[in-house]
């Protein structure tokens, strides 16, 4: 039955090798829900890569095409630039990465992608460390989390960097639209999806997405758990269009991080001192955010 | 286009030959001394000279994985690079034969870094040797504009189905000028026809490229690269004659030309523009009554080791000259020859040469051959 407008059709099938409780693999299949079967997916090394295409079998019941860790928008770009030799400009070409794969390594290849103006979306699936790999740090980790390269130290109390503004800079370079979700509100995520498809250039989705082993949750909390993200303003979805910075649900009354720090096993390390410091990161960005909402922070480049 | 004779360079040749078998995807990223090859194909693009869409590829890694991606969804596409350029590629060479596609990339040799020098040697190219790439070398810029026509028709065919590098020595060939035959658009179409893939990304038949491959299965995917490795070794063969019978060029069998070898004592192997140099060495030589010839070596992937034990089935000694040295070890190329002739009882000695540019005269190469007679141990030829 169709559920609220929601496609009935699955594209990213079960029986994938997905931990119980993975957002990632939810918000791809609903990704792929919003974008139907006109779609062609190239995809980075990761996790999602690993479960849905062990030799012989695959997950995917859209034409999909995998290379390598760092170069998925450049695949991406071949494959859109073929597809318009070909006359098939109505193809959807849609390019995910996980956060390794967007805010590090593929960072070059992103920014190259962008900049030429493929029509494409790419989508960053965020949950915050290099989770196939055993959970390591990455640009997009948040600060204090345990990782296995960012250590609950004695000395050193987790992450020490803040998080690196990945859907920002992609905006900046002006793009017609960038977007920030997450799969707590999957009718957000499909409007999103839809909109950005409809682009005729490049655009960018982040998909806030926890991870069940990475922050050490159980499988029932997974969609809690970024419930709770936005209640306290670590994460806040919005959009970029044309340059104007929008929110979506700005909130009426914020909530301490304390609570959302203390549902995970990769902050149960922090201090009073550590969580002081963590409150007032998280309200510097929100009021960044508030601050400049409605703005037009950034050029529109690609019409 | 009809055919006719001009005077251009290596690079220009090289672009002269992509045009003509219909690209519709050039992802390129310039590198000296490649460079030259993206921007004669963009003047083409921007002149309308060519159906094709020029990817401006941030680095040479996105170029590779743009190739890919442009062959993953069906088309024809062609890169070009050197020296780091290739090494930045690395990654993507191995996936981009085990996804077997029939893609076709220019490499004008240089060496690599460090110390950065932008000279030619063969370590570029030598050092993806074993990544299930066809290599063919070229001696002349009107070989690197037939090799062009005949990779792509050999990468095509459906028992290959394995990328080539063209590789041109850069600066020898790529920046010098030479008579090159251009030839008709009509013969060429008849050489090479419309490519035309049986797997490709499509909506109407989905289907996964790329997938992950447990121990179970990954050593068959090598295993079948390897097999059309030595399809291709027949392959080779054929198309040369098929391209001897179309455009009247012909370069020894495809695999392996021999030069004066009837009645020869000792030989040299050489890859590449020093062949030219081994040529002129070997003309006066005879006139001095020695008998003395050459193998030029064109496929150094599959490597012709048949061919080579006839070759020199009549010979005292050989003495292979290497632009790139597998350090600790011997040249890339004095292996794989001593590896072919091994239970013969042809002696090979190796020769390092020319090495970031170290020019390789005529005098070395008598030199060679005089260490040859006097069964001598290879050494490097600075």
């Amino acid at each position: 039955m169709a559920i609220m407008g929601l496609n009935e059709d699955e594209y990213f099938a079960s029986g994938h090798r997905a931990c119980a409780g993975c957002a990632e693999a939810l918000a791809i299949r609903h990704i792929l829900k919003a974008a139907g079967k006109n779609t062609i997916v190239a995809h980075a090394t990761g996790c999602m890569e690993v479960v849905s295409t062990p030799y012989p079998e695959t997950a995917w019941k859209l034409p999909w095409v995998h290379a390598a860790f760092q170069n998925v928008s450049a695949v991406a770009s071949g494959v859109r630039e073929a597809l318009n030799a070909k006359g098939q400009m109505d193809t959807n070409v849609i390019a995910f990465g996980g956060d390794g794969a967007s805010f590090d390594i593929g960072f070059a290849s992103l920014s190259g992608a962008l900049e030429r103006g493929h029509k494409f979306l790419y989508v960053a699936t965020d949950n915050e460390a290099y989770m196939n790999t055993g959970i390591q740090r990455s640009g997009a980790t948040f600060p204090y989390a345990n990782t296995t390269t960012s250590p609950a130290g004695k000395v050193i109390h987790g992450k020490e960097n803040p998080k690196k503004p990945l859907p920002f800079i992609v905006a900046a370079h002006g793009i017609e639209y960038v977007a920030s979700t997450s799969v707590t509100n999957l009718f957000d995520l499909k409007t999103k999806v839809e909109k950005a498809l409809k682009v005729n250039g490049p655009s960018f989705i982040h998909v806030m997405v926890s991870c069940v082993p990475g922050w050490k949750i159980e499988p029932s909390q997974s969609i809690e758990i970024l419930r709770k993200s936005i209640e306290c303003g670590i994460f806040v979805p919005y959009e970029i269009e044309k340059g104007i910075l929008k929110l979506n649900q700005p909130l009426k009354e914020r909530k301490p991080v304390d609570d959302y720090l203390k549902s995970q096993g990769r902050f149960k390390h922090v201090t009073p001192q550590d969580i002081q410091k963590i409150q007032a990161y998280v309200d510097e960005r929100y009021n960044f955010l508030i601050e400049n909402n409605g703005k037009k922070l950034f050029d529109n480049l690609y019409r | 286009m009809v055919a006719k004779k001009v005077v251009i360079s290596g690079a220009d040749a090289i672009a002269e030959a992509v045009k003509m078998c219909k690209p519709k995807v050039l992802p390129m990223y310039p590198i000296t001394p490649s460079t030259l090859i993206p921007e004669k194909l963009s003047e083409f693009v921007f002149n309308g000279e060519i159906d094709a869409k020029m990817i401006h590829v941030e680095s040479e890694h996105s170029a590779a994985s743009a190739l890919f991606g442009a062959y993953a969804a069906g088309v024809r596409s062609f890169t070009a690079t050197a020296s780091n350029g290739l090494a930045y590629m690395h990654e993507m060479i191995p996936i981009i034969s085990a996804a077997r596609f029939p893609a076709v990339m220019a490499v004008a040799n240089r060496t690599i870094s460090g110390p950065i020098n932008i000279w030619n040697d063969h370590s570029d190219s030598m050092s993806e040797r074993d990544q299930g790439w066809i290599q063919l070398y070229v001696e002349s810029s009107q070989e690197a504009f037939d090799t062009i026509l005949m990779a792509y028709k050999l990468a095509e065919k459906e028992n290959v189905s394995l990328p080539v590098m063209v590789c041109l020595d850069g600066f020898y060939l790529s920046h010098v000028f030479e008579p090159v035959q251009l030839e008709e658009q009509q013969s060429v179409d008849k050489f090479l026809p419309d490519y035309k893939p049986k797997d490709y990304l499509d909506v109407n038949s989905p289907k996964t490229f790329g997938p992950i491959a447990f121990p179970n299965s990954f050593m068959e995917f090598h295993e079948q690269e390897e097999n059309a490795m030595q399809e291709a070794l027949k392959e080779i063969l054929t198309i040369n004659l098929e391209f001897k019978k179309q455009f009247n060029r012909v370069y020894g069998d495809g695999l392996i030309e021999e030069i004066e070898l009837a009645d020869a004592e000792y030989a040299i192997v050489t890859v590449g523009s020093v062949t030219g140099t081994a040529r002129v060495a070997v003309e006066e030589l005879r006139q001095q009554g020695k008998k003395v010839g050459v193998i030029k070596i064109k496929s150094i992937r599959p490597f012709p080791k048949e061919e080579l034990i006839k070759a020199t089935k009549n010979l005292k000694s050989i003495g292979v000259i290497d632009k790139h040295v597998s350090l600790g070890s011997d040249g890339a190329v004095t292996l794989d020859v001593k590896s072919a002739l091994y239970g013969t009882s042809v002696k090979v000695e190796g020769f390092i040469a020319g090495l970031g540019g170290r020019d390789i005269t005529v005098e070395k190469i008598k030199k060679v051959f005089e260490c040859l007679e006097k069964g001598n141990k290879g050494y490097w030829l600075k």
